[in-house]
């Protein structure tokens, strides 16, 4: 690939420290070109959000062990700081969160918060940067653009206050955009009103987006490409169709079962077994082996390799290179 | 003391909720004057057969915990009957003998459960106070039987416990009292979907070998698909439609059911979907819409919608089929029927 990455993770390692050591990211690959929308699929705990706050710089410095590299369109995130680190966050790199009314401020108008952000960022005056923020209401599809401007955010309801965050968002118009589980406080016919949102504007202002979720049906519609997490690393990633027609990992093909989509019903699930594993040490072998119906000795003595089936589709597992692996 | 009898035999619905009502008042200023109502329950009526799996879903505000939480007393009733096999609650029953029949598991595993008593003694304890025999053995055959060994866990702490386990602790504890009808609210919501599945999979098993009836409550139509018989749909305090679980899904009679299902994801990668079939968030339930509550979202809303309320009423010839829409209904003044509509 001749093109510089928009996100390049180099064996990145996040471990925290304190009465206990937690090891989040075990060693993270992965790479986003510019305008892709990626979805980072993964379950509690499997280090998802650690993996976006590491990109924005958000983990407490004092608690944090890093190692590896993350660079956003070449730049080195880790050596960012001061006004260039200001200016990174929420000018190149700009994030939303899964609850609204807690990431927005209670105490300024929503058009104050969004001004304040495009003034910072652009220098520009209060007065164009009120424009600034019309605009983007507009953008975002907010009824009667003008009068929510002065709106509080406790004088919308979800689904307007997460459009707001997006506007927000996307009013310095970043070349990447961190959401972390935008629509899951929010009800079925909303949520799917926000997908589609993000799904047009990203085309429209050209972003990269990396979009995380639990749920695989909200990652399969919006990404064109798909990273499932587990145990803090990646176990597989490729491309939308190819993860969910064929899914290589064992892991994947659980979650997909999991999600009940055409389950009979009344019949057995084919649940995976236990819990994910507890993260106080660094995995030396497969994470995933203690649950896995297919598991084999080697998978208990080594880490398993990264497979690449072809056409970008990876994954980390010694079966994943036979074609016919039992589904 | 062992479980209820059957009194009122198979075909008596073993509860039968008649047009629940529960207002909750909205006081604000210096006197604390009633300014304004919560419309949570309005007029909610159903049964539940013996031995099936009635689904309730609905969006955020629509009613469905208010509906369950009416049910077994835990919020007193404005107006309406409960009839649990038979016997009027209040007349016939206490409400007392009622939650010895009823018993709920709720969403957030964590605080429904006391912290400072073991997952034995939570279980025990319904058992205990109601002076059943041998209570701890009880609840060590019940933790065994959801999958937790006793002898590791029964000396546990709720925190020490991860979420899948403390929701099986809940089951279990919900068992103890040897209930007839489970009522689970959003009980796997919180849970991963790897463990999600394996509680699922418990919650059948338990149903089959204890003949329970359950009635499950969740916003994920997925799992309500795969576990209900038949399925109840709500919008803002009312019932808009309810029948057999397949024809929910796939024949919905009601506007509000069908733009419920086109908002699923559509797990297809070459067929996503383009177009959100509803504008806007559910109206708040303080000041519910007149008429139909969502003709002010409904694309076939006429002027009868905001007018009239419409009656839940049989859709074609299939007599557990019921939807509340002005289009089932020839003699309303709605100039569509369902079945052009539907096309």
């Amino acid at each position: 690939m001749s093109e510089t990455p928009l996100v390049e993770f180099k064996d990145l390692v996040v471990r925290f420290k304190g009465d206990r050591t937690v090891h989040a990211i075990n060693g993270l690959n992965l790479n986003l070109k510019p305008g892709e929308m990626l979805g980072l699929l993964g379950e509690s705990g499997s280090g998802k959000s650690v993996t976006l706050k590491t990109l924005l710089r958000l983990l407490p410095p004092k608690r944090t062990d890093l190692e590896g590299s993350v660079k956003v369109l070449g730049t080195d995130v880790m050596s960012l700081s001061g006004r260039a680190l200001a200016k990174y966050r929420g000018g190149d790199v700009s994030m939303v969160f899964q609850e609204p009314a807690l990431a927005l401020d209670p105490v300024y108008t929503i058009g104050d918060q969004i001004a304040e952000a495009v003034m910072r960022h652009k220098g520009i005056s209060k007065l164009a940067a009120m424009d600034v923020a019309l605009d983007m209401l507009t953008r975002v599809r907010i009824p009667s653009p003008e009068r929510r401007l002065k709106n509080y955010p406790h004088e919308m309801s979800g689904g307007m206050r997460q459009r707001a965050m997006i506007a927000l968002a996307l009013a310095c118009r970043p070349k990447l955009l961190l959401a972390d589980e935008p629509t899951t406080a929010l009800d079925a016919t909303v949520q799917i009103q926000i997908l589609l949102l993000l799904r047009e504007l990203q085309k429209e202002f050209g972003m990269g987006v990396i979009f995380v979720t639990h749920d695989i049906g909200v990652a399969v519609e919006v990404s064109d490409r798909i990273a499932v997490m587990y145990a803090g690393n990646i176990v597989e990633t490729g491309k939308t169709r190819d993860v969910i027609k064929n899914p290589r990992h064992p892991y994947t093909r659980g979650l997909l079962a999991a999600n009940l989509h055409g389950a009979v019903k009344g019949s057995r699930l084919d649940a995976i077994p236990g819990s994910p594993p507890p993260l106080e040490e660094a995995p030396s072998n497969c994470s995933f082996a203690p649950r896995c119906s297919l598991a084999r000795p080697e998978c208990w003595k080594a880490l398993p390799p990264r497979i690449d089936i072809g056409n970008g589709h990876e994954a980390a597992c010694v079966l994943a290179a036979e074609a016919a692996v039992t589904a | 003391m062992t479980r209820q009898e059957d009194r009122g035999g198979p075909r008596q619905p073993l509860l039968i909720a008649k047009d629940l009502k529960r207002h909750f008042p909205i006081r604000s200023g210096l006197l604390n004057r009633q300014t304004a109502t919560v419309h949570a329950v309005d007029g909610v009526s159903f049964d539940v057969k013996k031995g099936e799996v009635l689904g309730i879903v609905g969006e955020s505000g629509c009613g469905k915990s208010t509906t369950a939480r009416l049910m077994i007393g835990l919020i007193e009733l404005d107006d309406g009957q409960i009839i649990f096999d038979g016997d009027v609650l209040g007349e016939d029953i206490t409400l007392k003998e009622l939650r010895r029949g009823v018993q709920m598991v709720f969403q957030d595993s964590y605080a429904s459960l006391n912290p400072r008593l073991t997952i034995l003694d939570s279980v025990a304890f319904g058992p205990k106070i109601n002076g059943l025999e041998d209570p701890e053995g009880k609840a060590r055959n019940l933790l065994k039987r959801v999958g937790l060994e006793p002898d590791r866990f029964a000396h546990r702490y709720p925190h020490e416990l991860s979420g899948g386990q403390r929701q099986r602790v809940n089951i279990a504890r919900a068992l103890a009292m040897e209930p007839r009808l489970v009522i689970l609210d959003e009980a796997v919501s919180a849970l991963d979907k790897s463990v999600e599945a394996q509680v699922l999979n418990l919650l059948n098993e338990l149903r089959e070998e204890f003949g329970l009836t359950y009635i499950f409550i969740s916003h994920d139509l997925n799992v309500v698909r795969y576990i209900s018989d038949r399925v109840l749909v709500m919008y803002l305090g009312e019932v808009v439609e309810v029948g057999p679980a397949e024809a929910i899904y796939h024949n919905q009679a009601h506007p509000y059911t069908s733009s419920l299902f086109a908002a699923m994801p559509s797990m297809d990668p070459d067929n996503r979907t383009e177009e959100p079939p509803l504008a806007g968030d559910p109206p708040n339930p303080i000041n519910p819409p007149s008429g139909c509550r969502f003709h002010t979202r409904c694309k076939f809303a006429e002027s009868v919608c905001s007018a009239a309320k419409p009656k839940l009423s049989v859709i074609g010839g299939d007599e557990t089929h019921l939807a509340a829409c002005h289009m089932m209904d020839p003699a309303s003044g709605h100039s569509q029927s369902f079945r052009e509509a539907a096309e």
